[in-house]
């Protein structure tokens, strides 16, 4: 007979998750119920007294003609950013796949900018695009077109999306790579037996086989152009010219820490918070149970 | 319907030649099996004749076209892989259809081709499925519809059974030879399985680190195979080898200390004191009573394995340093560590020459 096992009541366990849990409850847990009850105060600028008002800050951002413009210049902003990085890094992926001879520099160095803190990333682009300066500006001036990401806001947002993108591509890149060499060789042979071109191979066989990680980067790279690019934008334009490249996330910070108003960054803070989870769970499902083989 | 042919067919990967100059010629329907050991360049071989590998050196025709340079689209071949390669995101009725669309046939017809596919398979009712809702068998089916449908004039497997169980891989290879029998289709096939290859062959190719040891039908290459690497690797269990030497007047050879086997014939090929390496297959083997006057083998024998209609004995002779292994119809009464006698005829006897491998003599060319 063997003999029942019990475990005698021990404390071991919580104390082996008590780590876990308390970073979780300090670093996300307590900030994020901060900014729900913040988001239902109105504050004044010295943090001496607060009002509860229950929803009124959002219901006030909804009515305000910048947030709204925010909203449209993030949703400009992330999709341009999104595209960009992803069909770059696809571009590289694809081309990378096939190097024999010295692939391994070659990744390696495509990989680098992804190591590049936000901020620097953001400085450098607007080195190169500085409008006295800069090389590019400097080229774009020889060609007829006349740069300053300063002054124009059409170019201010390029600028950005330049940045921004260029410090994903890296991201997209790997995953894409690592993607196109999980498809079997023989596939593509197929295909070219069956008389279909490169092209054609790619659209029909390779692009669809890599959708799970299409459509994987694509929440990820939202939530980055969302979230992750605050250090570009403030290193690069400070949501300048004219509030032309205040995105979401830029906004919060303006409004709160310059503004000081308080109640109204906790509100869009919330609202980010509502489409990061959203997102979140719509990968989840999306990714398990739909884009499958 | 095409004829294949290779001239010379070389292969290199950089400063390393896998296919050292292969000639064969694949008639107009014919089934031609390519067999070897992993390594050996067959599937290279067969990757070349698709076009997916770059030829080296000699050339490649279907029918009377040069196709070193033709790409593999236009060579008017299938080829059905080990993997099946077929396409995960596609159903069986799209994955045969994906060549025919490509190709810009009209939608009937491939309409009409795919349906006429997946009946000669028994896959019709299958078509809506993807392949990972499929069995092996039936994956390999769909892929083997791929190939169909194109009615390409050559088809190439590439060791397309061996992702099978062997109950199914028997069943499979029934049907690929039957069906490519009422296609008519000439066909080159890789495997690396000789039951396979015996069976299914019209005419076998062996192969042996990049070069084509031999050519023939299945039954020319079991009875005389031309070299020991032939023997050996066609037969299950392998061909028995023994160290021997040519006696001084060529009318026997002797193996062991004093074992001579009397040759039924004294041919040019071979000479006086010439060491050579005597082959024997088990199933030539057979028990008998020591007795002066006929020439056995004491056989110590260290295990027997039953296989219901056969019997393997492996075992010991004395003054030789190898294993032999001899195949006994039946199950006959043998323990282990007895000492058996085995007899064979004269005329089943192989020799090979040591060092160049190459075959001198088989007993039944006397016959």
């Amino acid at each position: 007979m063997l003999k029942r096992v019990h475990f005698r009541r021990s404390y071991l366990p919580y104390l082996l998750v008590l780590p876990q849990i308390a970073v979780t409850l300090v670093f996300f847990i307590w900030p994020a119920a901060q900014a729900l009850y913040q988001s239902l105060l109105i504050e004044d600028a010295f943090g001496l007294s607060y009002e509860f008002v229950w929803f009124e800050n959002f219901i006030a951002l909804f009515r305000d003609g910048n947030y709204l413009h925010s909203f449209r210049i993030t949703i400009v902003f992330s999709a341009a950013v999104t595209f960009s990085a992803m069909a770059l890094g696809l571009c590289f992926a694809t081309m990378a796949d096939r190097v024999i001879r010295g692939s391994s520099v070659y990744k390696t160095l495509l990989v680098w900018p992804y190591a590049v803190a936000p901020a620097l990333a953001g400085a450098l682009w607007a080195f190169m695009f500085d409008p006295t300066l800069g090389i590019i500006s400097g080229f774009l001036k020889t060609v007829g077109y006349d740069w300053d990401h300063r002054l124009d806001g059409t170019d201010a947002m390029m600028l950005i999306i330049v940045a921004a993108t260029w410090k994903q591509i890296s991201y997209n890149f790997l995953f894409f790579l690592a993607g196109l060499q999980a498809i079997p060789k023989s596939l593509t042979e197929a295909a070219a037996i069956d008389g279909a071109g490169p092209f054609k191979r790619f659209w029909t066989i390779i692009f669809p086989l890599l959708s799970p990680t299409t459509f994987f980067l694509m929440v990820v790279n939202v939530v980055y152009a969302f979230f992750e690019t605050f250090g570009i934008v403030h290193a690069v334009t400070a949501g300048g010219p004219s509030r032309a490249t205040s995105i979401l996330v830029y906004k919060v910070y303006r409004d709160g820490f310059v503004g000081l108003d308080l109640g109204g960054s906790a509100a869009q803070s919330v609202i980010l918070m509502a489409i990061v989870i959203s997102l979140t769970v719509f990968q989840f499902r999306y990714i398990e149970k739909k884009v499958q083989y | 319907m095409a004829e294949l042919r290779l001239d010379n067919v070389i292969k290199e990967f950089g400063e390393v030649r896998v296919i050292h100059g292969v000639d064969l010629k694949v008639q107009d329907g014919e089934f031609v099996v390519v067999v070897g050991p992993s390594g050996c360049g067959k599937s290279t071989l067969l990757r070349m004749v698709a076009g997916l590998e770059e030829v080296s050196g000699g050339e490649i025709h279907i029918d009377e076209r040069m196709v070193n340079r033709v790409e593999p689209k236009d060579r008017d071949i299938a080829i059905v892989f080990q993997n099946y390669a077929l396409y995960p995101h596609m159903s069986v009725r799209q994955n045969m259809a994906y060549g025919l669309k490509i190709r810009k046939f009209p939608k009937q017809e491939i309409e009409q081709r795919v349906n006429d596919a997946a009946d000669l398979l028994q896959l019709g009712e299958y078509l809506d499925r993807r392949p990972n809702q499929l069995s092996g068998g039936q994956r390999q089916r769909v892929a083997m519809g791929r190939a169909i449908v194109r009615e390409p004039s050559i088809f190439l497997f590439d060791e397309p059974l061996s992702n099978l169980d062997a109950k199914l891989r028997v069943q499979m290879r029934v049907e690929i030879r039957q069906l490519q029998r009422r296609l008519g289709t000439t066909s080159l096939y890789v495997t690396h399985d000789q039951v396979e290859a015996m069976t299914m062959a019209d005419r076998l190719v062996v192969m042996n680190a990049g070069v084509a040891e031999q050519i023939g039908t299945p039954l020319e290459i079991y009875e005389r195979p031309a070299s020991i690497f032939v023997a050996g690797f066609i037969g299950s269990p392998s061909m028995n080898f023994v160290e021997g030497r040519i006696a001084a007047d060529r009318q026997s050879v002797v193996i062991g200390q004093d074992f001579s086997i009397p040759l039924p014939q004294v041919t040019d090929a071979i000479q006086a004191d010439q060491p050579v390496t005597v082959g024997l297959r088990p199933e030539d083997l057979h028990l008998t009573q020591e007795s002066p006057d006929e020439a056995s083998l004491p056989l110590t024998v260290d295990l027997v394995e039953v296989l219901g209609a056969d019997t393997l004995l492996h075992g010991q002779v004395p003054h030789l340093d190898t294993l032999i292994i001899a195949r006994l119809s039946g199950v006959p009464q043998v323990k282990n560590g007895e000492v058996v006698h085995l007899a064979f005829r004269p005329r089943r006897l192989h020799l090979f020459d040591r060092d160049s491998g190459k075959s001198l003599y088989y007993g039944q060319n006397a016959a």
